[in-house]
């Protein structure tokens, strides 16, 4: 294949697998071989149902947890062979933002205190008035003020607290910044002005990001490409406007359909195609293709054999045997879209 | 009662609360009505006041340190606010029945499923132990529970988050209750789940015909279930109307910047116009329209005085000034200079 030279990959996920240990020797497959990469300067989503291993990925991303098996590529190097000293440079260029902004700031600490904890660390200024400085300028930036500086995390609302959040990610000024679930625990006019808020950030500093969130409406709204994640495995790739227009993992047309429309006439026309039953447990995973327990057009082939995860059309990547070559071509009703 | 009166009709409600920083208003002169067989959706984000709402419907405030200071709440012509708590624990769960929105905590993790399902019935029925578990049996069917024999014995942690949620809608619905309250019913659950969900409610309001109230945040929700809708925001009702009504002639700024600000599946490179600012404290809410602060069209008398209902359309109300003739006029004068 060829190396697309305009867009440069800053992120390579190589077969990454991540297993917890539980009782009697079992193992749980939180994330099981997913490979994907993200380009400079692109939003990429990853959007799946609760415990489908997309926080995992992204926390094996950062180094957080160690890998099971595979390589987590940044700019060339890899991320779990880097030592002590490597890392802390590592922290400089890849930060993350958090989920509950009632539980990731420190609540003994000040504002103030917060942001500047990450310079401290990295020694980015030689003295405080400088750090200071850049504080009163970071909070400027996500839509704060100076004077919240010497306030606490309590005194502000959700919203305000994921911009201290933010505002903390920013103090290195890093490249790639992975937000896990940045908005769920936000009241929906709040969403809006923290998804702008990223938007305008990355616009103004080329930040790249990786959005983990379970909202598809949300997530293909911010992202240039979105991967679908099901029970630790990646079973969709593409770019966010074909992975709606042009579904092709049974999973993901589901996915699709469930998602309601605020729009009643929409809503009244609509198809869903209902998955029978739940997620099954990622202790136990199926046999073969994990979603066949679930999919309305599971084969014989589905159960013996673990689909490959193969370019079905251009950027379009697909783990499902209905896209293998001599695989049969089976139609599936359902998320039509509708034209009004 | 006259068939074609009301279910429920919810008067001028005020519900406070006493707390160690004062007193909180989070109902502050609430009305709505809902109709037989229909689904009414609370819409609106936290801390507006729709579960305090909800909770206040099934006098479900606990007192201290809440209180229904005002108001009237008519159930089939009968005030329940009136009612001594002997009685209103023959309405509840009878004719009266409530879902709460997270599965995990609203089962006794020590009883059995069968136990917790036949609870209500026994209390208030007073049917005999088989005649009980025989209805709970046929219940569970309808919810679309498998092997239900079986499962009656088993207790509520080894059932799944969507297999819970539909336990607690078997256990609103055993003793056929004419109106279900339904506090953020699918907020806990995964998507594929939540249509599950969804369907099976539009199925059972089709068979009993039960009149639901729906509160929820989600509009992608209200879309598909709801046949009318009440804006709320700051512990009062700001916009009612039918379902399209609200859709697609949001007159109050609230409305409007509510929908502006959710992104749509089904539409790309659209712009989020997320509303400024957070909703007023309701310890000291603002005399006037308590979206002013935030309002995009805001005038003078909005700072002063709480707009008068006006009405939109016959079944779509408004409160907000900018629906009072004389600004309408006004705007018509800036629009023609």
């Amino acid at each position: 294949m060829f190396e697309d030279k305009e867009r440069k990959k800053i992120l390579q996920v190589h077969h990454v697998k991540k297993y917890f240990p539980m009782d009697r020797g079992k193992q749980l497959k939180a994330v099981d071989d997913v490979t994907f990469h993200v380009y400079k300067g692109e939003t990429f989503g990853l959007v799946g149902e609760s415990g489908c291993g997309k926080s995992t990925i992204g926390r094996t991303i950062m180094g957080l947890y160690n890998k099971t098996a595979g390589e987590v590529i940044f700019k060339g190097r890899d991320v779990h062979a880097l030592t002590e000293r490597e890392k802390h440079a590592f922290y400089r260029e890849m930060q993350m933002i958090f989920q509950d902004p009632y539980a990731s700031l420190n609540p003994r600490l000040t504002v103030r205190e917060i942001i500047s904890e990450p310079m401290e660390v990295h020694r980015l200024f030689p003295n405080k008035r400088k750090q200071n400085a850049r504080v009163d300028e970071l909070l400027e930036e996500v839509g704060l003020n100076r004077d919240h500086a010497n306030r606490y995390p309590h005194e502000f609302s959700g919203g305000q607290r994921q911009r201290i959040g933010i505002a903390r990610a920013l103090a290195l000024d890093p490249e790639f910044i992975i937000a896990d679930e940045p908005i769920s625990a936000l009241d929906v006019s709040v969403q809006a002005q923290v998804v702008n808020l990223l938007k305008t950030l990355q616009t103004e500093k080329g930040l790249t990001f990786l959005f983990i969130a379970h909202d598809l409406s949300m997530v293909k709204h911010i992202s240039d490409r979105i991967g679908v994640m099901y029970l630790g495995h990646l079973v969709e790739l593409t770019e966010s406007d074909t992975l709606y227009d042009d579904p092709l993992h049974p999973y993901t047309k589901a996915l699709l359909s469930a998602i309601p429309i605020p729009d009643p006439d929409i809503e009244e026309k609509r198809e869903r195609i209902i998955l029978k039953g739940e997620l099954p447990s990622p202790i136990d995973p199926p046999s073969g293709c994990v979603f066949r327990t679930r999919c309305p057009v599971a084969m014989d082939i589905c159960a013996r054999k673990t689909p490959t995860w193969q370019e079905a059309k251009p950027d379009h990547f697909v783990a499902c045997h209905l896209y293998n070559e001599n695989g049969p071509k089976v139609n599936i009703q359902g998320h039509n879209k509708v034209e009004v | 009662m006259n068939k074609d009166e009301p279910i429920l009709k919810v008067n001028n409600l005020h519900v406070t609360f006493s707390t160690y920083g004062g007193t909180v208003q989070a109902v502050r002169g609430v009305d709505f009505h809902l109709n037989k067989g229909e689904t009414l959706a609370i819409v609106g984000e936290s801390g507006c006041g729709k579960s305090v709402t909800s909770n206040a419907i099934m006098r479900l405030i606990p007192d201290p340190p809440g209180k229904i200071t005002a108001g009237n709440i008519y159930f089939k012509g009968v005030d329940l606010t009136k009612l001594s708590e002997k009685k209103m624990r023959a309405i509840r769960g009878v004719d009266i029945s409530m879902i709460f929105q997270d599965p995990m905590t609203a089962l006794n993790p020590t009883l059995t499923i069968g136990t917790q399902l036949t609870e209500g019935l026994r209390q208030h029925q007073k049917v005999s132990k088989e005649k009980a578990i025989e209805k709970a049996i046929d219940i569970m069917e309808v919810v679309g529970i498998p092997n239900p024999k079986e499962r009656l014995k088993q207790y509520p942690h080894q059932f799944s988050g969507g297999m819970r949620q539909r336990i607690v809608i078997a256990m609103a619905l055993i003793c056929e209750p004419e109106l279900l309250i339904a506090d953020e019913p699918t907020t806990a659950l995964d998507v594929t789940i939540q249509a599950q969900i969804l369907e099976l409610f539009e199925t059972i309001q089709k068979a009993t015909g039960v009149s639901i109230i729906l509160i929820t945040h989600d509009l992608g929700v209200v879309a598909k279930i709801a046949d009318r809708i009440a804006v709320m925001y700051a512990g009062k009702i700001i916009e009612t109307g039918n379902n399209r009504d609200i859709f697609y002639q949001p007159q109050h700024p609230y409305t409007k910047g509510l929908l502006n600000s959710v992104p749509r599946l089904d539409l790309a490179g659209e712009k989020l116009e997320p509303i400024e600012g957070t909703p007023p404290d309701l310890f000291s809410p603002p005399k006037g329209c308590p979206f002013a602060a935030r309002c995009p069209y805001v005038m003078e008398v909005c700072n002063k005085v709480f707009p008068v209902q006006t009405e939109y359309t016959d079944s779509h109300h408004v409160n907000c000034w900018l629906q009072d003739e004389r600004a309408k006029s006004l705007l018509a004068t800036i629009a023609n200079e």
